[in-house]
């Protein structure tokens, strides 16, 4: 069991970095970009294939991030230069993703067991286990990411990209170049969601064209469990809410399957908790309309009550409610 | 300063509900003007501003700021050179950011975003001081969120944003019209201090008629997406709601088809 949660933590922090990237588009830019999708396999693919031809495994992860800052640039010149609305434009890239991903691998799936990965170095070299090294590379690199990612969104040119996501009237009226930004915010995210991707690629010793098929879902459940579980408003803290949220998500999906869940339905347990994590603000606003409304009905019954033999306050409170209507 | 020649645009063209929103207008702003734009729904006072900020592209025509033509820049290259307050009170500020980071965004218009921290604290100490001026308690909140603040709270601080960093031209589009009485007489009177002081050159649309003669220098009338009305100097100053219906009338040949313009003029 504890080997199991380790390992939960470990899968997690490296789900994180995609959790941050999907946290830029969905939270930041205030679009759902399902590029991801096509971009977590792409940063796995091409961080296999990297590997496999003998590359050092951190250059992989490199060119990963750059590949997928690609995928977001696509996305974004779809958006903003053919004018497609998001959702399509990112659906769009994925698809072109799939294809794309399989010329990169050759096949459908390549293999990286007995291959040096980012991990091999402090299973083989400093003798961590599996897990260990996994927590300690993928919270390493989110914790870098978020003192990165803070230090952006907290420039001239982030705090524009953060406008853009607020409100492009305002941010156009600024002189802002609200296309640039928005193709920003999709180039930084996708390079982190595909960074994501070679990171799992490496700790799962294999990377397959499907991989990517519910990432965004996943995504979207550990950015939604972050912020209910540990966010605020400050931007540090809702950072370090996601990679928290990412690594929840991990133990909740261990402690399912260890209460007998079958595993074929993870997908479906996710995307009913992402339904139900997405009505409660709704479900929040209905209640409490249903509260005032009955204080309001109390309000009136007392008032009505009080009418009688009480005398002037009670008449006073008959004239108000008179007034009222 | 600015100067529009023959502007004409058509909205949804070749549909039931194609428009003619604009019709060859021309009008020349010299440097200091406050204009006052007023016109019933539909007379093209908004599409006016809207194709001078760069939201619509006209059709035909050409708009000079200071001999630069500017009509093919886009909206954000053309806001280095303008101040715009909307008529909606959310539209002019980012609701999810602080006081201070709206403002920072607003002190970089028309300048390059790099890599630098998004604000400083000197800037900080400037801004508290401008939003003093305000006399709304805000120097006290630098940090706190914008959709915290009030429509009149939003309006204030939207037309500080457009004048912290001086505006060749300030375009304020009807931007009291969302606001409750007692606001927007506050927010026009701001608005005329500022524009005061600090010698703007400004255009004005409004729905009220006594506010657009009770204010700037000058006054225009749009009808059906024309200029029917130009008026300044003495005639301006002495101008009352009857002469202005009047000579409205006179000008279009059809009543001022206005209920909110009507009812503003009718309580004194």
């Amino acid at each position: 069991m504890l080997n199991e949660i380790t390992g939960a933590i470990g899968l997690g922090l490296l789900w994180a970095v995609m959790t941050i990237g999907v946290y830029i588009t969905y939270r930041i830019l205030d679009i759902a970009d399902l590029t991801v999708e096509g971009t977590i396999t792409m940063g796995a693919s091409i961080a296999a294939i990297c590997i496999t031809g003998g590359m050092n495994p951190w250059l992989a992860l490199l060119l990963a991030f750059l590949g997928g800052m690609a995928a977001g640039l696509c996305t974004g010149l779809l958006h903003t230069v053919l004018r497609i609305p998001p959702l399509l434009s990112g659906i769009l890239t994925m698809i072109a993703l799939w294809s794309i991903n399989l010329h990169i691998m050759g096949r459908s799936n390549v293999s990286l067991l007995r291959m040096e990965t980012v991990f091999t170095y402090f299973t083989d070299t400093l003798g961590m286990s599996k897990n260990i090294a996994m927590i300690v590379v993928g919270g390493g690199i989110a914790l870098v990411l978020m003192c990165i990612i803070y230090w952006f969104f907290g420039t001239e040119i982030g705090c524009s990209i953060r406008a853009t996501g607020n409100n492009q009237n305002m941010a156009r009226a600024q002189g802002i170049n609200t296309k640039v930004a928005i193709t920003l915010g999709l180039i930084i995210s996708n390079g982190l969601v595909a960074l994501s991707g070679a990171l799992i690629a490496q700790s799962q010793a294999y990377s397959d064209v499907q991989m990517g098929t519910g990432s965004i879902v996943i995504a979207l459940a550990s950015l939604i469990i972050g912020e209910v579980l540990f966010g605020k408003d400050q931007f540090f803290r809702r950072l370090l809410s996601l990679a928290l949220g990412a690594v929840a998500y991990r133990i909740i999906i261990v402690l399912v399957l260890r209460l007998g869940m079958d595993s074929n339905d993870l997908k479906l347990f996710t995307a009913i908790t992402v339904a139900i994590a997405l009505y409660l603000p709704t479900l929040k606003k209905m209640a409490a309309k249903r509260m005032a409304r009955k204080q309001q009905a109390r309000l009136e019954a007392e008032e009505e009550a009080g009418g009688g033999p009480d005398g002037p306050e009670g008449l006073d409170g008959a004239q108000i409610t008179e007034e009222g209507r | 300063m600015l100067k529009v020649k023959n502007l004409s645009i058509l909205f949804n063209a070749g549909t039931i509900n194609e428009r003619q929103a604009l019709k060859n207008v021309s009008v020349t702003l010299q440097n200091g003007d406050f204009v006052t734009v007023i016109g019933g729904n539909g007379a093209g006072k908004s599409t006016l501003l809207n194709c001078i900020a760069g939201v619509h592209t006209p059709d035909r025509g050409h708009i000079y700021i200071d001999e630069t033509e500017v009509t093919n820049w886009s909206e954000h290259k053309r806001a280095k050179l303008l101040g715009r307050v909307f008529q909606d009170p959310m539209m002019g500020t980012a609701g999810n950011m602080g006081i201070e980071e709206n403002l920072a965004l607003a002190y970089r218009r028309g300048n390059f975003r790099g890599l630098r921290w998004g604000i400083s604290n000197a800037e900080r100490a400037m801004y508290r001081e401008q939003l003093k001026r305000l006399e709304l308690g805000l120097e006290d909140r630098l940090t706190a969120k914008v959709r915290l603040l009030s429509g009149g709270q939003r309006q204030a601080l939207t037309l500080l944003m457009a004048t912290l960093k001086q505006p060749k031209l300030l375009l304020l589009d009807e931007h009291t019209a969302a606001l409750d009485p007692k606001t927007a007489q506050k927010v026009l009177a701001l608005s005329e201090k500022i524009i005061a002081e600090n010698g703007l050159t400004a255009m004005m649309v409004t729905h009220n008629m006594r506010d657009a003669i009770a204010y700037g220098n000058r006054l225009i009338m749009m009808n059906d997406g024309e200029i029917v009305l130009d008026i300044s100097g003495e005639e301006k100053k002495n101008l009352t709601v009857e002469a202005l219906l009047r000579a409205f009338e006179r000008a279009s040949g059809s009543e001022f088809a206005n209920d909110r313009a009507l009812l503003s003029m009718g309580k004194k």
